[in-house]
């Protein structure tokens, strides 16, 4: 139902504020240059649920200072994931009259790790609710990946490719990593991207949107470089100095991988907002420092000081006194869990240790490699992650994690002390019950 | 004193100024049950932000904000209206969609509003009274 009230409808373009007054019914012929479908899915031609998520996205261009949209060829969703009843209220809204996602759409983790829903010491009504939001996230068409890294088999955009990609970590591997190009959506903008099919034609989705404006010089010897402990501090350093800045790296030696960066933005995107990094000669928008970064941009240093500093003010707790391993945070990938098998060496954990992973990784894991981490007394987590539902047993209090993100979240989301370490340094202290070196 | 604001969702409203030194992220870093901060990292840890005109710098972190805030909304505890530096989508969205479900508004403006100031009224003209 639309209402006639007239409303100041701001956009910003660079730093100047245009105001002016419009009437709400004209929402959809200015200030966006909408197109004759954007009109039509506005009017309900689609039906409400698609109208409405027509008057969000709508708003979000607005906000964003967008002249218009653009097509999108996938999504990633993050709305299943239970927030409250106003989850499965919007969802319901946004579901009137058999809306249904026009493209391509993955969704990320849930609440609930299906597979062992038990484990989630959540009220059984929240547990209900969560279920029911996640059918309803599969009943507009959403794929039931349950994974917040879709990138690691599912889901990877081309070189230049639009898309609206929700939760942060997978949007800055999108647009750093796979070159694609997605803003920041997130719940609600998410999905209405993928049910409209449209998004903001601004910000990331642009080429003048995707250069640099921090160039960090990057001094630390090789060997640090080499510590699994050096890309999510380099990461949450990162996050604090770039905020929702696009940052350029450079002197980072090779050879990096894939998990090594998907470190590195989960954590600049949770300690600050990045969602772009640019890491010269590695990601394919950054073959050299010119072609992301122009002279005017900032520069900064960081140095094996600046890491350690980080690295203190991340912990929580001290000393060598864990009482559990969290890993996996983005999901870890096959290559990832081979890497835990290798360090865990066939020997038993004395620790809880949990590793968060998706089911699509799960499944293409053989089966000897499965039953020697069951046997060592591995809790492989999937569709979720334990630093966003209380999965852990209870009473553990102190918990190392190889993950900057899990780090920043947990003590908040869990009420638990972290403890950061390498990944090497964790499965030490796993199989130990003691945390030593952490890099 | 008014202060000119520009308006992403527009809306009257008024409360107690609450400064956030740093940027936040409504989820993780709010209780939505409580309303208080409880990023422990945070200078303003253990305020509360209900019913304040919340200023913050700028967004952070986890695109779940807009829910964090509509279920704020929904449940009471959302702050009486979000000033930010720069304008901020996350929660224009997490607005928006709040005030369709629940019509119930939060408003969200860009404005720089001084640090002394420790009372707001959003006038929904695109002003800010503050004392």
């Amino acid at each position: 139902m639309v209402t006639e009230k007239t409303a100041n409808v701001v956009t910003q373009i660079g730093d100047r504020m245009h105001a002016r007054r419009v009437s709400s019914t004209t929402i959809g012929s200015m200030p966006l240059d909408l197109s004759e479908r954007d009109r039509a899915l506005l009017a309900g031609e689609e039906g409400e649920g698609v109208a409405f998520a027509m008057r969000v996205m709508v708003r979000m261009a607005e906000a964003m200072g967008a002249a218009r949209l653009l097509d999108i060829t996938g999504a990633h969703v993050d709305g299943c994931l239970y927030h409250g009843p106003s989850s499965l209220d919007f969802v319901a809204a946004v579901s009137r009259d058999g809306a249904r996602v026009s493209v391509p759409t993955t969704l990320n983790v849930g609440s609930l790790d299906l597979l062992h829903p038990e484990r989630a010491r959540l009220p059984l009504p929240t547990k209900e609710a969560a279920r029911q939001l996640m059918d309803a996230y599969v009943a507009l068409g959403c794929s039931p990946t349950w994974t917040c890294a879709p990138y690691q088999d599912t889901s990877r955009p081309g070189v230049g490719e639009q898309v609206a990609w929700a939760e942060s970590n997978a949007v800055v591997f999108a647009n750093s990593v796979l070159g694609a190009r997605t803003e920041r959506y997130g719940d609600f903008t998410d999905i209405c991207a993928a049910i409209t099919g449209r998004a903001p034609a601004v910000g990331l989705h642009l080429d003048e949107g995707r250069r640099a404006s921090l160039v960090v010089e990057v001094r630390v010897k090789p060997d640090i470089v080499q510590s699994a402990a050096f890309f999510p501090l380099l990461g949450y350093w990162l996050g604090e100095r770039a905020g929702d800045r696009v940052p350029a790296l450079v002197g980072v030696p090779g050879p990096v991988g894939e998990d090594d960066l998907k470190a590195l933005g989960a954590a600049a995107a949770s300690s600050g907002s990045v969602a772009l990094f640019h890491l010269v000669g590695v990601t394919p928008e950054a073959p050299d420092l010119a072609a992301v970064a122009g002279e005017e941009s900032e520069r900064l240093v960081v140095t094996e000081a600046e890491l350690v500093e980080v690295h203190r003010r991340l912990d929580t707790g001290t000393g060598e006194a864990v009482d559990a391993v969290a890993l996996g945070t983005p999901h870890y990938s096959r290559a990832q869990m081979g890497q835990l098998d290798r360090l865990l060496d066939s020997r038993r954990c004395r620790l809880p240790l949990y590793v968060n992973t998706s089911r699509a990784v799960l499944a293409s894991l053989s089966a000897s490699l499965r039953r020697r981490l069951e046997e060592a007394g591995v809790e492989i987590v999937v569709d979720t992650c334990t630093y966003l539902v209380p999965l852990m047993r209870p009473g553990i209090r102190v918990v190392a994690t190889d993950s900057a993100k899990w780090a920043h979240y947990a003590p908040a989301n869990l009420g638990v002390a972290v403890r950061f370490a390498s990944t090497g340094a964790c499965v030490e202290a796993a199989v130990s019950g003691r945390l030593g070196d952490p890099w | 004193m008014r202060i000119p604001c520009a308006e992403l969702v527009k809306g009257e409203a008024a409360g107690p100024v609450l400064h956030l030194e740093r940027p936040i992220s409504l989820w993780g870093g709010v209780d939505p049950v409580s309303g208080l901060v409880v990023d422990v990292r945070h200078p303003q840890r253990g305020r509360g932000v209900t019913a304040k005109v919340v200023v913050m710098p700028a967004g952070r972190g986890s695109s779940s904000s807009a829910s964090a805030l509509a279920e704020m909304v929904r449940r009471g505890t959302a702050p009486a209206a979000l000033v930010c530096g720069r304008a901020d989508a996350v929660l224009v969205v997490g607005a928006t969609v709040a005030a369709e479900l629940y019509s119930r508004t939060c408003p969200v403006v860009v404005a720089d509003v001084p640090k002394w100031a420790r009372f707001a009224r959003l006038d929904g003209r695109g002003g800010i009274e503050i004392s």
